[in-house]
């Protein structure tokens, strides 16, 4: 489903140039739960980031469900974002002037999906993370694991194949954090792609397959075939 | 995306910033408001004058002695006075088969009273022609009489507020009033008609041209007024007063002929030119609601970095970022155009109260022209900071917390 060939990533910080990835090799199948692990600035969220098109490789080849991505537009990049791909982020990204509900709510409203369905569609995917009691509060109104939870509500809301989630645990206490682990193994269940940074050794013992990353490089993947 | 899920999402960024909105708008509504009161003043004025002149009677053509520096149409405004226009210089124009009346014109002040009340008034002497072509209208008795314009009656018709002021509630027909050192008989009052060219008629007597001439000891007329047949007989009034009022000074163009139309266009024109350049002065203050809610936008696009980026991850693409933020400052512009409306109305409102005379209108144009002006204002000056947010890198705005 996703293939990563010979990936390269460099970033120009003044004079120098950051490898943030190097020829990166990575195949991933429809329905995996993968961990990656790794240092601090070994280059996991630039992986992710290209994963999600968030982000272009400098070098390489990127084919997700045998499209190649390279050519896209940005109108292209975006659409499949909107379909195929969730993100979670460690920072959760809500929208503070926005409720959890309307928080979820966004990607069918760019998807231009109509209001009555979008109630419903809402409120399912609410009740579904056991947050049907706070769809009228503000993100400022929630706790950490709460809120990292409408944020699960808002990467899923579309059905996409992938979930990216960058540390979703790394600003939350052990018993929230386990929590959200267990949403998002919950959707990985059901059949959508799990792909997890963290630096929870525990967490990433949990996942059916662990990558970890050194200087911009895979240095062990227990699924490479 | 929905376009009203474009204006819905629009306005709750709006009211996510109340004060930056609030800003905004107050800019906003300042200029329009500003655009459109000025506006509204110089169309006042421009009604004002047009009314006044119009007020003067139609197809009027007015004589005055001295000849005019400037070519064209305009009065003198320096110029000798070589030779005195006569009452036979005015009656002698009625040969001319283009000119329909005629009224000459003689001016002075002089104290007049009745009983033990006395003040002091512009006297008017002229003809019973002017009744017809200043278009006067009374409210009691008659116009002074026609008949042989160089012998004058001993007869007078007051202004409506003269008479109030003298004889109060009684009727002033028949009664004999003292004007300087002669007596007249009160044969009418003027109806009200208002102000026109600053002469008040409602304070003024009028009274046969030779009387007042023999009032004030002179022989000389202050104007001519003349009403040609019709209106394109005007240029043809025009030559015939010019020719015989030549053969009379002995060849000398000594005088000037103003026509009503060629005042009121250069009053119409000069204040429409005013109108629009207090309309472009009120337009900077425009400009700056516009530079305001570009650096406004500008604060937003970076204090709203990671919303932009997160609206990148989940699927807008960069376009609809810029119609985001473009409808945003669109929004504002116009919420700031609508309380500038409200502000103009109460300003025009408050304006036709404290002066009543004066016609402030607020001109349909400039309503349209404000709220587009500041409609682009906002979204020309938006397009920068929208360009700015489509533009971010959505791995690095969310990478921050
Ligand atoms: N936008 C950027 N500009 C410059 N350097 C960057 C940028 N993003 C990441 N880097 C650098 O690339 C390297 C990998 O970063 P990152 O992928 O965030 O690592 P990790 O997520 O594993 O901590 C780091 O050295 C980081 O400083
Ligand atoms: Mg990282």
């Amino acid at each position: 489903m996703i293939h990563l060939v010979g990936i390269k990533r460099v970033f120009q910080v003044g004079d120098e140039a950051v490898h943030a990835l190097s020829n990166v090799n990575m195949t991933v199948d429809a329905g995996e739960y993968i961990a990656i692990m790794g240092p601090s600035g070994s280059g996991k969220s630039t992986l992710l980031n290209i994963i999600g098109l968030l982000d272009r490789p400098d070098k390489g080849v990127y084919r997700l469900e045998d499209m190649d991505t390279t050519d896209l537009t940005d109108d292209q990049q975006a659409s499949v974002r909107r379909h195929k791909i969730g993100f979670v982020f460690q920072f959760f990204h809500l929208v503070p002037r926005l409720t959890a509900a309307e928080n979820v709510e966004l990607p069918l409203i760019l998807a231009g999906v109509e209001p009555a369905e979008r109630r419903s569609r809402v409120q399912a995917a609410l009740s579904a993370l056991g947050l049907s009691g706070r769809a009228k509060h503000r993100p400022d109104q929630l706790s950490g694991g709460q809120r990292q939870r409408v944020a699960i509500a808002r990467a899923t809301i579309m059905q996409p194949r992938v979930i990216l989630a960058d540390e979703p645990t790394g600003n939350l206490d052990r018993t929230s954090g386990k929590n959200v682990v267990q949403s998002l193994e919950d959707l990985n269940r059901k059949g959508m792609t799990l792909i997890l940074v963290t630096h929870d050794p525990d967490l990433g013992s949990r996942a059916s397959r662990k990558v970890v990353m050194m200087d911009g490089r895979i240095s062990e993947d227990t699924g490479a075939s | 995306m929905k376009t009203e899920d474009v204006i819905q999402f629009s306005i709750r960024a709006t009211l996510g910033y109340p004060t930056r909105t609030l800003l905004m708008i107050l800019a906003m509504s300042i200029g329009v408001a500003s655009v459109i009161l000025l506006t509204a003043l110089g169309e006042g004025a421009r009604r004002y004058v047009t009314r006044e002149f119009s007020s003067l009677g139609t197809n009027l053509l007015i004589v005055l002695p001295g000849r005019s520096e400037t070519t064209g149409g305009h009065p003198p405004l320096v110029g000798g006075t070589p030779r005195d226009l006569t009452l036979e210089d005015a009656l002698s124009l009625t040969r001319s088969s283009a000119i329909r009346r005629v009224a000459p014109i003689t001016v002075g002040s002089a104290p007049v009273s009745w009983k033990y009340r006395d003040r002091e008034v512009t006297i008017l002497g002229s003809t019973s022609e002017l009744f017809e072509i200043r278009d006067l209208s009374m409210a009691q008795g008659r116009f002074i009489p026609s008949g042989d314009p160089t012998r004058g009656a001993a007869v007078c018709v007051m202004g409506y507020r003269l008479k109030k002021e003298l004889f109060g509630n009684q009727s002033p027909l028949g009664e004999w009033t003292r004007i300087g050192d002669r007596r007249f008989r009160v044969v009418g009052v003027l109806a009200k008609k208002g102000q026109s060219l600053g002469l008040d008629m409602g304070d003024v007597v009028v009274a046969p041209v030779a009387s007042a001439q023999a009032l004030f000891n002179t022989s000389t007329l202050f104007r001519i007024l003349v009403q040609a047949n019709s209106r394109d007989a005007i240029p043809k009034a025009k030559k015939a007063i010019l020719g015989i009022i030549r053969e009379r000074h002995e060849g000398e163009d000594d005088i000037t002929v103003v026509t009503q139309d060629a005042m009121l266009s250069i009053f119409d024109r000069i204040f429409t030119a005013l109108t629009l350049s207090v309309a472009g002065i009120a337009g900077i203050s425009l400009a700056v609601a516009g530079i305001l809610i570009m650096n406004v936008m500008l604060i937003a696009v970076s204090q709203r970095t990671t919303e932009i980026g997160l609206l990148k991850a989940i699927g807008a693409p960069g376009r609809q970022i810029l119609r985001l933020f473009l409808a945003e400052s669109a929004i504002l512009s116009l919420i700031g155009a609508a309380f500038g409306l409200i502000l103009a109305f109460f300003g025009t409102w408050a304006l036709a109260r404290a002066f009543p005379s004066f016609p402030i209108t607020v001109p349909v144009w400039a309503l349209g022209a404000a709220v587009g002006v500041s409609l682009l204002t906002g979204l020309v000056f938006g397009v920068l900071p929208a360009r700015r947010a489509a533009k971010l890198d959505p791995a690095q705005a969310l990478s921050r917390r």
